[in-house]
């Protein structure tokens, strides 16, 4: 059977799963649609969240990252988990007893304004399309590169099977289709995983093969690593970071954003008590773990493969010539995701980091003139069964996962987006004596426009799409997350204190990244180069939103106590956050 | 209406007890121990590589997965004992 065949009926199979799953999982409430009923076990819940979560890029870059990177690109693996002991114990809980549907709703309720959950709707819906136009810019480039379909017309078929289940089912369908989807991504991501990790070293398990012997050399992967690597001119993998005060602002960053992002807040109303919500966060991290443990075994093991790949007599010898790359090479060099020119018209692969000037003498001495070759760092997973020689099934099953990964999370923002449209603006402040079937078909409505104008965006990205971690992560860290800890945590905070701490930390969050990104992310229009030489105190724009939730926190600290302290039953609402009795389901009031 | 009061007022106090302990745990595995102060751990090592990494690609990550479990456990306890469970 052609490779082409087997993708498809991964592929194809995987569709009609969570399509039948739609069918079952039909909406029939407003409860049903925000909340799933508010019926979801914790642990079916965890699940969710583990693929809602975990998008194209967890699934697809995060190795290549890592792998580039080393060391200091560990800040991903601990940003997009540590936010979850934030929301374990800051927010899901208290939120979960509030038993609304939307984040907006909270704040506008807490903060009683209106202002205020427009502000956050504002919030939500700019951090939510921008994210969810890279999941669908994935979903295309997926089907192109496995279904040999173009990117458009991938992507389109990607909307139409999330349009189903969504539309149809909103978060109820999702909920279940997410559990698929967190299974076909997980197996899809473990098993070429545990193959690579067997051929390496006698360990079967991925995150302790990355530290144990490379059975070829007796030497520990990360040495024998760190020996190819700083051989050919590359930094060192484990090396440690001069610029630590960046470090630990932009993983801080990670974390509060991942803390704040709607979308996987209102995953946690879903389940029926104050403790399931609890238990649920800590589910989803074991579930989100299975990958992030995995992944940066992949990335080092990944990486020193492909590096024996080009020199298989050592670093001293000369690398393979040309002619003789592998199949993989060829198959990846047709999409131009692998690129090969040959400088020194030797006719071998020289890969070397040229930019090295203290390993310029010794490229020179050896004839080299000039990198040979490069790829793109996704290619670290998607070809990993490849490189690895796996059977073609292997293949199939990346393919599916990697679709997995990114419709799981589209369908997650596109339900925070359509709720808050729905629920918070049309429900909220339009229209709010509209009917529960009124509000029900609302929401299918918004949900259907959602999508087509992701799709559209996901075709045609528009400049800001590439600004994910800087705008999704920047906002949620900035303006929501800090709201809805304050919230909880102060009775003292008012509306006014609450609006001027959202708007400071955003304007300042968004000020600080347009200087230095071009306005509205438009090139051309940055003020300062974006280089670390010109960055205030060394803090990149992308770490900038943990000192925005620290503007956010500090302005609605002060104006609340310039002000007058919130009415009593405010006060009484914090207080009923904080204690879980008398909780119910998640109800529309 | 005082007691109850009282009652309520030490649950939330034991609540953020917990929490202050948990993130001070959560603070020192990531930007303690993989960060900061990752020199100070260099001298262990760790299948070729030092502490300070290891806790920086896994430890962290599993620390993170016992903090929220603990305190998930605890909380629940605490909500029977303080007779602010929710009703089944």
């Amino acid at each position: 059977m052609s490779q082409f065949a087997i993708n498809i009926i991964f592929v194809g199979g995987s569709f009609l799963l969570y399509i039948l799953i739609a069918i079952w999982a039909k909406a029939g409430s407003t409860s049903d649609f925000y909340v799933a009923g508010g019926g979801v076990h914790p642990i079916t819940n965890g699940a969710a969240i583990g693929a809602d979560w975990m998008s194209a890029a967890s699934f697809i870059s995060m190795a290549g990252l890592i792998a580039a990177g080393g060391y200091a690109n560990s800040t991903f693996l601990m940003g997009w988990t540590g936010g979850y002991v934030l929301l374990a114990m800051l927010l899901a809980p208290y939120l979960r007893k509030f038993g609304k549907f939307t984040v907006p709703e909270f704040i506008g309720d807490r903060f009683y304004s209106r202002n205020a959950r427009l502000v956050a709707v504002l919030c939500l819906i700019v951090a939510s399309v921008t994210y969810v136009i890279g999941q669908m810019a994935g979903a295309g480039v997926a089907f192109s590169r496995f279904l040999e379909v173009d990117a458009t017309t991938g992507l389109i078929i990607a909307a139409v099977v999330v349009f189903i289940y969504a539309v149809l089912g909103g978060m109820k369908g999702i909920t279940y289709t997410q559990v698929a989807q967190y299974c076909v991504l997980i197996i899809a991501y473990t098993i070429p995983a545990i193959f690579i990790s067997l051929q390496l070293t006698d360990n079967p398990i991925p995150a302790l093969a990355m530290f144990s012997t490379h059975s070829e050399s007796g030497m520990p992967i990360l040495e024998k690593l760190n020996q190819v690597i700083t051989d050919l001119g590359f930094a060192s993998y484990t090396a440690d970071v001069s610029n630590k005060l960046n470090m630990v602002l932009f993983t801080l960053s990670l974390m509060i954003g991942t803390a704040g992002l709607p979308h996987v807040i209102i995953r946690f109303f879903t389940v029926p008590k104050v403790a399931d919500a609890r238990w649920s966060a800590g589910w989803a991290l074991i579930f989100i773990a299975l990958l992030y443990l995995t992944a940066p075994a992949v990335a080092s093991m990944a990486r020193l493969n492909l590096m024996t790949t080009i020199y298989p007599e050592g670093t001293s010898a000369q690398p393979i010539e040309y002619d003789e790359r592998p199949q993989w090479i060829q198959e990846w060099e047709v999409t131009g995701l692998i690129t090969y020119e040959d400088k020194n018209n030797d006719g071998r692969i020289q890969y070397y980091n040229d930019a090295n000037p203290e390993f310029a003498d010794e490229a020179e001495a050896r004839g080299w003139e000039g990198n040979e070759f490069s790829y793109n760092r996704d290619i670290l997973v998607l070809a990993n069964p490849e490189i690895a020689n796996l059977p073609g099934w292997v293949i199939g099953l990346i393919a599916a996962g990697g679709l997995a990964a990114a419709l799981s999370t589209a369908a997650g923002l596109l339900l925070a987006i359509s709720s808050a449209i729905s629920h918070d603006l049309i429900k909220g402040a339009i229209n709010p004596s509209i009917s529960e079937k009124g509000e029900l078909l609302a929401a299918r409505i918004a949900m259907a426009v959602a999508i087509v104008v992701a799709t559209y965006l996901g075709a045609n990205p528009p400049g800001f799409a590439a600004q994910v971690v800087a705008l999704a992560f920047g906002i949620a860290a900035a303006s929501l997350f800090p709201a809805l800890m304050m919230g909880i945590f102060s009775k003292r905070v008012n509306n006014t204190g609450a609006i001027s701490g959202m708007l400071a930390g955003l304007v300042f969050t968004l000020v600080y990244i347009f200087v230095y990104k071009g306005w509205f992310f438009i090139p051309g229009t940055n003020n300062l180069p974006d280089t670390a030489a010109n960055w205030v105190l060394g803090i990149s724009p992308l770490s900038i939103g943990a000192v925005g939730a620290l503007v956010n926190f500090v302005v609605a600290f002060v104006v609340s106590n310039a002000t007058e302290e919130p009415p009593q039953e405010i006060q009484d609402l914090v207080e009923s956050v904080r204690y879980p009795r008398g909780a119910g389901k998640a109800v529309d009031h | 209406m005082s007691d109850a009061n009282s009652n309520a007022v030490q649950y939330w106090k034991a609540n953020l007890r917990l929490i202050l302990g948990s993130l001070i745990i959560w603070a020192l595995v990531s930007y303690g121990f993989a960060i900061l102060l990752r020199p100070l751990l260099a001298g262990i090592p760790v299948g070729g590589t030092d502490l300070g990494f290891w806790f920086a690609q896994q430890g962290s990550i599993l620390t993170f997965i016992g903090l929220i479990f603990f305190y998930a456990w605890r909380m629940n306890k605490l909500d029977k004992q303080f007779g602010l469970d929710e009703e089944e």
